[in-house]
């Protein structure tokens, strides 16, 4: 046994890249495997609480009582922005390549927001309170990511 | 996306799962005692760590005495030498295994350690390894060699006499 | 009610990147201070809890190896929260409530350098219908914050807090940003996640801290000044962001209230606000004015080792009281996306 050089902390540390995957797949249980059901449809459907209020994407409880749901209901693909934010570089996980905003967005017939994408050219043209449509994509499989993004109302008329 | 399986039975039948892979990339850093140990490997030396309130000596060593709570400021040289204090002997093969079974992992008590890490035993048959069995380290070749335990190629027994129970009982 | 006191605090600076230090390197010179400092013997201390998260660094169960800081040989009586430290305060305040042992061990630790954190922490949201986005927690803070400012305030407001918060930081020698910034600067500076400027986020950090809890006469004995608990309290809101107002903060102005802090005159103020907007949210829910001093520490926004950042506010706060500097305190950690769950305590000097 031979005693080495006192000062430990003379070291070159060792680092090496992590990565970790997990390929978790998720059972959905019936509210919500309605409302992916619905998405591959080209659908979007709500949970109506026992005090009438819609909310999307649906939760099997309310979210304030804790009580069942009096069940689902359609609500429309087009809605408004209640808050939003500019993401100027997209990192490699996220939905859009391209600068976008993501969203909270109230579909009519609901009183709740969902969070999505939105795509748009420029920053100055998203804003609270502006209507959107949501984009399906054309091969849908029952995911959140069966809408595309979301885009403004008036560039999808114009 | 959604499950394959289900969707090929029936593109129309209610959603009932959904796939969500999570990938994750870190950065992982090994701190200092353990990149001293590592290292060390490579030069062929197996450097512990003495806890400087119950002097029990760390292989590897984490910087720290899990016991006393306290960082581990010494440094000491084992030799590549020690006992086996308890094995098993692996019959199940699997996906990417690189040794023929049945072969053997043991717990090793370096000499002068006071704790076992565990290695794989070669040069001797599965039904021959006994509990107390010294052994010492082979190593790989310079041109194999890399900051981490697989610079020992395998623990091989020495021929010397087993340690008696007494000597290991506090580490099994 | 058995009364409960901070008796010591013990944190490590912040730092960027602890590279050469590994979670139980980074730990154990907090523990070992904390204790120290107590003037409780490590062997007598009753109960030892954590909070951690093993998706920072991507290690299942590190949480494990985070004990060999405290030296848990013969076992000890342990505990641990996956959330920030603060919980795990909480979790000890209850345990000693039971009334059969004095004192208690409270750490946490976070290396949020070893992965990417904003990423990291998008799997904490609901996995069907948000995680598969990877909504980042930058931009989710951008979202509040854009919901803040949408309900009546502004740009300038940040730009005063941030300017604030450095000015404190500046001073603190375990803050990892120390550089100040006047509103001006401030505001020239382009978004990063528009409504968000580099200034209204939180740095990277890693860093780890401890506190030791003692109840009754035994806390009398181990120093002529503590930081007495005089009441504590968390309560949550509904996981999905779009069914809260994101503006406001219900369930601090709720744990506020349960725990006293509505009702007391602080002198000093912690709160754990990883964004600036969320500062100023807190404050509103527990009717901060301006005779009270907030973030005196410079906040997470300056030094956020997640994980322990919440507990850090705890003990900064109660380290104003054991020094003297201020005799009533509130003190406040969150966890979840937007502030979806948050603690409140109020801190009282006294022997």
């Amino acid at each position: 046994m031979s005693k080495e050089g006192n000062n430990l902390s003379e070291v070159d540390i060792l680092e090496a890249p992590n990565i970790l995957e997990y390929p978790y797949s998720r059972s959905t249980g019936p509210v919500i495997g309605e409302f992916m059901t619905k998405l591959r449809d080209g659908k979007i459907v709500g949970a109506r609480t026992k005090s009438g209020k819609v909310i999307v994407p649906p939760t099997e409880y309310d979210p304030f009582t804790s009580e069942d749901i009096d069940g689902l209901v359609p609500v429309s693909t087009s809605g408004v922005i209640t808050s939003w934010a500019w993401v100027v570089s997209p990192s490699e996980k996220h939905p859009l390549s391209e600068p976008f905003a993501w969203a909270l967005i109230k579909l009519d017939g609901a009183d709740s927001s969902m969070l999505h994408c939105v795509r748009a050219p420029s920053s100055t043209s998203v804003a609270t309170g502006k209507r959107v449509k949501a984009k399906f994509r054309s091969q849908r499989e029952g995911h959140i990511k069966d809408i595309e993004f979301f885009e403004i109302e008036e560039a999808a008329n114009g | 996306m959604a499950d394959v399986e289900q969707s090929e039975i029936d593109p129309n039948a209610p959603v009932t799962k959904i796939s969500t892979p999570i990938e994750l990339k870190y950065h992982f850093t090994a701190g200092r005692a353990a990149s001293r140990f590592m290292r060390g490997l490579m030069k062929k030396k197996i450097l512990g760590q003495r806890c400087p309130s119950c002097l029990k000596v760390y292989v590897p060593p984490r910087g720290s005495c899990a016991s006393c709570g306290v960082p581990t400021e010494e440094e000491v040289e084992l030799p590549p030498k020690g006992i086996v204090t308890t094995y098993c002997i692996v019959n199940v093969p699997f996906y990417g295994q690189k040794i023929k079974i049945p072969y053997v992992t043991g717990t090793i008590l370096i000499d002068g350690a006071d704790i076992g890490f565990m290695h794989l035993l070669q040069e001797v048959e599965a039904e021959e390894v006994r509990m107390g069995m010294r052994v010492e380290a082979v190593w790989q070749d310079d041109s194999e060699m890399v900051p981490g335990l697989e610079s020992i190629k395998y623990f091989r027994p020495t021929g010397e006499e087993d340690a008696p129970f007494e000597e290991y009982k506090e580490y099994v | 009610m058995r009364e409960v006191a901070v008796v010591s605090f013990a944190q490590s600076k912040s730092v960027r990147r602890a590279d050469d230090q590994n979670e139980v390197e980074m730990l154990m010179p907090v523990v070992s201070q904390a204790i120290a400092n107590s003037g409780v013997p490590r062997k007598e201390i009753g109960f030892t809890i954590s909070g951690s998260c093993d998706y920072l660094g991507g290690v299942p169960f590190a949480f494990v190896s985070g004990l060999d800081a405290v030296g848990a040989w013969p076992p000890i009586t342990e505990s641990h929260v996956e959330m920030d430290g603060a919980w795990a305060l909480y979790e000890a305040w209850v345990r000693l409530q039971h009334g059969d042992i004095d004192s208690a061990l409270v750490y946490s630790f976070g290396k949020s350098s070893l992965g990417d954190i904003s990423q990291v922490l998008s799997q904490q949201l609901d996995p069907y219908y948000l995680a598969p986005l990877w909504p980042d927690s930058v931009s989710l803070g951008a979202i509040q914050t854009r919901s803040w400012l949408d309900s009546g305030h502004s740009e300038k407001e940040l730009a005063q807090l941030v300017s604030r918060n450095r000015q404190f930081a500046s001073t603190n020698e375990h803050s990892q940003i120390t550089k100040l910034i006047d509103p001006e600067t401030y505001l020239a500076k382009p978004y990063i996640i528009e409504p968000l400027r580099i200034d209204d986020c939180p740095p990277v950090s890693d860093g780890a801290c401890a506190l030791v809890l003692v109840a009754g006469d035994r806390a009398k004995a181990c120093s002529t000044r503590l930081a007495w608990i005089k009441g504590i309290d968390h309560r949550s809101e509904p996981h999905s962001l779009g069914v809260r107002d994101l503006s406001i903060s219900v369930s601090t102005k709720q744990a506020g209230k349960n725990c006293g802090a509505l009702d007391i005159r602080a002198d000093i103020c912690e709160l754990h606000a990883p964004f600036s907007a969320q500062q100023a949210i807190l404050e509103e829910a527990l009717g901060i004015d301006e005779s009270v001093i907030v973030n005196p520490s410079g906040g997470a926004l300056c030094a956020n080792p997640v994980m322990a950042a919440g507990l850090i506010r705890i003990g900064e706060a109660a380290s104003r009281i054991i020094n003297g500097e201020a005799n009533c305190a509130i003190a406040h950690a969150t966890a979840g996306p937007c502030l979806q769950q948050n603690l409140v305590c109020v801190l009282e000097g006294g022997n």
